[in-house]
């Protein structure tokens, strides 16, 4: 819904889908550090069973917000509300409660170094279950064998290789069967195979275990091929300038900054020549 | 004509309004090419012509040199109202030009303010002085709560972890606490043994090393010791962990790193810092007892004698008490800077060095206080 002129905090280009069950929502957040405004008026939905991707260019914010989102860092105003409940004003027990259904994939898989990748899925199902060492060790066994990574069960994060610390990484995140898994920029510093094969398999696991997905990621290819929603951040205005699945955004949203950033630029390059 | 090894630049006005620049020979990096910029100032002062074309027929290699010569003069000329005219150049120079004074991006507007005055920056670093202060406070709470939490029985370590930072923190150290303490035990025995001799009180000795070192110097010196040691261990291992985000995915699995990185650290130092704190006092004796014998040919037995009537019970437990806190003290700032690296290589640096004067700092100033407390307390 636009009126003619648009308040200051309802984004340019606004595609987001009008159904579906919020899986989190997020009101009038502004991210800040100290006295640096990072972004404000952040106004968007994550329905449940999305694959939403977080964009913008470098500094813009994204990986700020999932940390927002994760609630590590708090607002300096707004909220983040996690199945409607405010994740920064729930007490300890009430966030653990919240976090164990949330799985993160970091940027660099993030593994703690000191432990092999058994111990490192085993430690979230120690902490959170009380299962057996056996059932522990057959859970931890299944899921390095959906990422690819059977047999590496005794190896340190420092013995393989950055794709594989990452496939670890999302078998870590993957340990307590989360209903969210947020990924930090699942494809950088990955070759064009490893990449792919990373975003076919976060489209399997939305399809089998129903996982609602957040990505950060400015990989235009990855955001095409899997995003369902999207936010784009903008780094001049300090604010969000488009809303909605990202191919729509692409071929139809005006807005010139969110269209030469799925474009690659390439039109504006053409309009200046 | 000014003329280099072999670039060579020529410059002439065809007509009033027109300068000409002739370029010929290599353009390439090197130090004694002519300075394009001074003569063509000294030909055509300020103002004096309207257009500027540059002839390139003669020019045979060139290379960024030349290019961000070019582009000094062309923006010195645009800041003029000069015309300048770069067409004979060859094509991937003027390529390379245009890219070179296309609009680059704003620089962002910087969060902090550059450059302050004297005062300024004193009243900074006083403020972060007394800030440090608060954060220690401030970690140490969320230390006890964390061990609260572990005496109710619901803390998230594993046993592995602490009997590693033992071993690598408590018997590890032993050759070096060994050495210093001898070194100081022998020390203060020399010092003492020179002024007691003029009074004949040799024998005194052994009740100033005895209680020297019990008291202070072995406590401090091996506090000071695992400062430099563990302090910058811990704050490399957590400020790398900080790095690769390990210490937010504890965070996000709900695993608080209070429990599961600092305590095991904080039980395993407050449990290895007074035993090394015994060995030390003992070594530092003996280092005494050697210097007496030598020196003052003091028979060990009665240095030994000497020194039971001169140390009670309550010297030794003083001086452990002691060690125990200074434990806590190097736990507590390799953790906290560990924990508050910024996610950078050069952070990590910065988190070790600042952990280990964070620690000597603490140490001394809270020995000063120990000394104060036990003093009124007559102890």
């Amino acid at each position: 819904m636009q009126s003619a002129a648009p308040p200051n905090d309802s984004p340019i280009c606004d595609f987001a889908p009008r159904d579906g069950e919020a899986h989190i929502q997020v009101r009038g957040l502004t991210m800040a550090y100290g006295n640096f405004v990072l972004q404000r008026d952040l106004n968007f939905t994550i329905n449940r069973g999305d694959i939403f991707v977080i964009m913008g260019g470098s500094g813009s914010g994204k990986s700020t917000l999932l940390n927002h989102l994760l609630g590590l860092n708090p607002p300096a105003k707004g909220q983040v509300l996690f199945e409607g409940h405010s994740l920064w004003d729930a007490t300890p027990e009430e966030r653990d409660l919240i976090l164990r259904r949330v799985g993160v994939l970091y940027q660099s898989g993030a593994l703690w170094s000191s432990m092999t990748l058994e111990e490192n899925i085993a430690l979230p199902l120690g902490e959170y279950t009380n299962l057996s060492e056996r059932q522990i060790r057959e859970l931890v066994g299944f899921k390095l064998a959906l990422v690819g990574l059977s047999g590496f069960e005794d190896y340190f994060p420092s013995q393989i290789s950055g794709g594989m610390r990452k496939r670890a990484g999302l078998a870590r995140a993957m340990a307590l069967d989360p209903e969210i898994l947020f990924f930090d920029e699942p494809s950088a510093g990955l070759d064009p195979i490893t990449a792919k094969r990373l975003d076919d398999l976060i489209l399997d696991l939305r399809a089998t275990l129903g996982a609602t997905v957040v990505v950060v990621t400015h990989e235009l290819d990855s955001i095409f091929a899997i995003g369902t929603n999207s936010v784009f951040l903008d780094i001049e205005r300090r604010t969000q300038t488009a809303l909605g699945d990202p191919k729509r955004l692409r071929d139809e949203c005006p807005d010139p900054t969110v269209h030469s950033f799925l474009t690659r630029g390439r039109e504006t390059i053409e309009a200046a020549q | 004509m000014v003329t280099a090894a072999d670039a060579q630049l020529e410059i002439s006005r065809p007509t009033p309004e027109t300068l000409l620049i002739r370029l010929a020979g290599p353009w390439v990096l090197r130090r004694d090419l002519p300075d394009l910029i001074d003569a063509v100032e000294r030909h055509a002062p300020r103002g004096a012509v309207r257009r500027i074309a540059v002839d390139a027929t003669r020019l045979e290699t060139w290379d960024s040199m030349l290019i961000a010569e070019l582009r000094r003069l062309k923006t010195m000329c645009a800041a003029g109202g000069v015309e300048i005219d770069f067409a004979a150049l060859p094509d991937g120079a003027r390529r390379l030009i245009d890219l070179a004074t296309a609009t680059s991006e704003r620089p962002p507007q910087r969060r902090s303010q550059g450059r302050h005055g004297f005062r300024v920056a004193v009243g900074v670093e006083v403020i972060r002085a007394v800030r440090s202060v608060g954060d220690m406070v401030g970690f140490l709470g969320e230390t006890i709560q964390a061990l609260v939490a572990a005496v109710r029985g619901h803390a998230r370590f594993r046993w592995v972890d602490l009997l590693q930072v033992m071993q690598e923190h408590g018997p590890a150290a032993l050759p070096i606490v060994g050495l210093v303490n001898f070194l100081v035990g022998m020390i203060i025995a020399f010092i003492g043994a020179i002024q007691l001799e003029r009074f004949a009180a040799e024998i005194y000795v052994a009740n100033l090393v005895g209680v020297g070192v019990v008291r202070e110097m072995g406590p401090m010196m091996t506090a000071i010791i695992l400062a430099g040691r563990t302090s910058a261990a811990f704050a490399a291992q957590l400020g790398t962990m900080q790095v690769n985000e390990e210490i937010s995915a504890f965070r996000t699995m709900g695993i608080p790193p209070m429990q599961f990185l600092v305590l095991p650290r904080v039980i395993a130092l407050v449990l290895m810092v007074p035993l090394l704190t015994v060995y030390a006092d003992v070594i530092g004796i003996f280092g005494g007892a050697v210097v007496s014998l030598v020196k003052l040919h003091l028979s060990l037995t009665l240095f030994y004698q000497q020194l039971v009537g001169a140390l009670s019970m309550i010297d030794w437990i003083g001086g452990l008490i002691k060690a125990a806190v200074f434990g806590v003290i190097i736990v507590l700032s390799g953790c906290l800077r560990g924990m508050q690296a910024s996610r950078s290589a050069s952070a990590v640096g910065y988190a070790a060095t600042s952990a280990v004067v964070t620690g000597i700092v603490f140490i001394i100033a809270t020995d000063a206080v120990f000394t104060i407390i036990y003093i009124v307390l007559g102890i």
